[in-house]
């Protein structure tokens, strides 16, 4: 069986973030970008499976700039077999990226697809379920831990009230969550293996698939800076500033 | 390598030095060991390797490459440092450069792997700036030497399974030109260890004597093989550029950590209602920190580039030597100084780091000896 991970490249999440002065994006310039930490998560699992047999072929993708070249190389330092960039240049949107995968799905047909549950960068949350939609596969998002067997995957999730453990067809969606797993490093040795294995370059075209942006984006904000606390003499005076000042009781 | 690859190579190396390496530095400090487990992962990362050939297994760093990732390596603890230093440097480089055939194959791949560690026997009780003078024999006896004598602070001895051990081979001679480089295993009858040294700096990281008593090796033993007799002390220096540029990149990287953390600390820490890095004094030593260890880096960066096109770097590198190890010295004391109390007291690492660095200023050929190896370079060049 084959496993597909999308994997998308955004700001290091060790970065501190800066809104552009003219609030119409957050600033790149010369900001360390490395891959999704969920999407990390999502390789760590497929390599896994390869590990233990129940995989055959690990295929990491990636849509994005050129410069997206270098999380596939990650991925492919971590242990995935081959990559494939679909290259676009500037802003693309979580359908447009969902209907690319379907066309990667077409030609690679893997029996499972693995994506982070989200991107740190615009939060959305949509790709897998859109992808899942799109193909009519079965989802399990949100996933904490993931056992394939006949044909099936049972998938633990965690929902709000606790953990949901689910069954589902393959082939099947899964996102991954946060405790999924721990991803291992890029090892060196790793990181120089990874120079000789194979990277396919594909454009939108090649899939049939138009990226124009369906959003506007209006304006980027920073939150409002926290203003300072102050301290109540009571527990009374609390009760009071909740009541009168706050307005939440 | 492509610089794509290697700033993959420097972002996984800092991503490992700080979400693994920094959080256990001082449990390594109070242990005086590494884990198992972090030793394991150490390995897995690739670092014994770092500077031998890709073709026995290594990552085949030239010296640019190098130091780069010694500017990372040595944001942690030297410690660490030593672990993976002998096998990348003077344990592995006098096989690389003189070994032959037979040894490059029967170490290399191991020493890279981290599998075996390797140890550099040279200093002894009386023989340590003046390495030439050492005393231990080795006698020949048909197609074998007897080795006698003690070794001394050797690196790594604890926990190394191949030990380069340098011995007197012309029995007459006094200098340098009678020595010979033997390649002895761990477990070799006649080979002892002593007890584990007790430092001021660098636990974690360990040296002890190794002696030698009676301990037979054959004449393939010798790094090079027979043709290479006597020829031990010209191996020893060939390795000591390279060992003088990793160490001085070691010494950059413990000072930009060092920097980094007085940096944060003054702009945290308030005295007479504002933050002490808003006081010119406290300034002062901030800038002249950043300042030095820029030079140093500089330094080391040209020379490691020079090394690379095949220059002959030996008082050059002698230089970044002298100039990054007490410069990381002064730049640990200042930090020290800027934290004040906090500086003093073990709970925040400064005492440890300028405990530790104190040790750049002596191995690998102390301050005074990287002067006398610059002023002679010197004379040499203006003779012509």
């Amino acid at each position: 069986m084959k496993v597909l991970v999308p994997v998308k490249r955004v700001v290091d999440h060790n970065v501190k973030i800066r809104v552009k002065a003219d609030g119409s994006g957050v600033d790149l310039a010369n900001v360390k970008m490395s891959m999704n930490p969920f999407d990390e998560i999502a390789i760590e699992e497929a390599v896994r499976l390869k590990e233990a047999g129940t995989a055959d072929e690990v295929i990491a993708v990636s849509v994005g700039p050129a410069q997206a070249q270098d999380v596939l190389r990650t991925a492919l330092a971590m242990g995935a077999d081959r990559a494939i960039l679909i290259t676009v240049d500037g802003a693309v949107e979580p359908l447009a990226v969902a209907k690319l995968l379907k066309g990667v799905v077409a030609t690679e047909e893997p029996g499972l697809v693995i994506l982070g549950k989200q991107a740190i960068d615009d939060d959305c949350n949509q790709t897998g379920q859109m992808l899942s939609a799109l193909l009519g596969w079965s989802q399990a998002t949100f996933a904490s831990e993931i056992v394939l067997a006949g044909g099936k995957a049972k998938v633990t999730r965690e929902v709000d009230g606790g953990l949901q453990a689910i069954e589902v067809a393959l082939p099947a969606i899964v996102t991954a969550d946060l405790r999924l797993n721990e991803p291992r490093y890029a090892s060196l040795p790793n990181i120089m293996k990874a120079k000789k294995k194979p990277l396919d370059s594909k454009t939108p075209e090649d899939f049939g698939v138009t990226v124009a942006p369906r959003l506007s984006v209006l304006r980027v904000e920073e939150p409002a800076a926290r203003t300072a606390g102050i301290k109540v003499g009571s527990v009374a005076e609390l009760l009071d500033k909740l009541k009168t000042e706050a307005g939440v009781i | 390598m492509d610089s794509d690859i290697l700033g993959q190579f420097l972002d996984a190396l800092d991503r490992f030095v700080r979400e693994r390496l920094i959080p256990h530095e001082e449990e390594v400090s109070e242990t005086d060991q590494i884990p198992p487990a972090l030793v394991e992962e150490i390995r897995e990362m690739g670092l014994f390797g770092m500077s031998i050939p890709e073709a026995f297994g290594g990552l085949g760093l030239s010296m640019s490459e190098e130091v780069q990732a010694a500017f990372v390596l040595g944001r942690t603890s030297p410690a660490f440092r030593s672990l993976i230093g002998t096998n990348n440097g003077i344990g592995s480089q006098g096989i690389i450069i003189d070994g032959t055939p037979e040894q490059k194959q029967a170490y290399l791949p191991k020493l890279a792997s981290g599998e075996m560690i390797a140890s550099f026997a040279l200093t002894e009780p009386d023989a340590g700036s003046d390495a030439g003078a050492l005393r231990t024999s080795a006698r020949r006896d048909g197609d074998h030497f007897v080795l006698n004598g003690t070794k001394r602070f050797i690196t790594n001895a604890p926990r190394a399974g191949l030990f380069t051990v340098f011995a007197r081979t012309e029995p007459g001679s006094r200098d340098a030109a009678g020595i010979s480089a033997f390649l002895v295993e761990a477990g070799t009858p006649g080979l002892s260890l002593g007890p584990r040294d007790r430092k001021m700096g660098q636990k974690g990281a360990h040296t002890c004597d190794v002696m030698l008593k009676d301990c037979r090796v054959p004449v393939s033993a010798i790094i090079g093989g027979a043709a290479r007799i006597n020829q031990g002390f010209k191996t020893a220096m060939k390795v000591l550029d390279r060992g003088r540029l990793h160490i001085s990149a070691i010494c950059v990287g413990a000072a930009e950590r060092l920097i980094r953390d007085s940096l944060t600390y003054a702009m945290e820490r308030r005295q007479f209602g504002a933050p002490i890095a808003d006081k010119q004094l406290v300034q002062a030593m901030l800038a002249d920190s950043r300042t030095e260890a820029f030079a140093a880096r500089c330094m080391i960066e040209e020379t490691a580039r020079r090394k690379d096109a095949g220059q002959d770097v030996s008082t050059d590198a002698a230089c970044c030597k002298l100039y990054a190890s007490e410069m990381v010295g002064r730049v640990a004391d200042r930090a020290v100084q800027i934290h004040g109390g906090a500086g003093y007291i073990a709970d925040y690492g400064i005492e440890r780091f300028y405990r530790d660095v104190r040790l750049f200023r002596i191995y690998e050929g102390t301050s005074q000896i990287q002067q006398v190896v610059i002023a002679r370079g010197m004379m040499r060049a203006a003779r012509g």
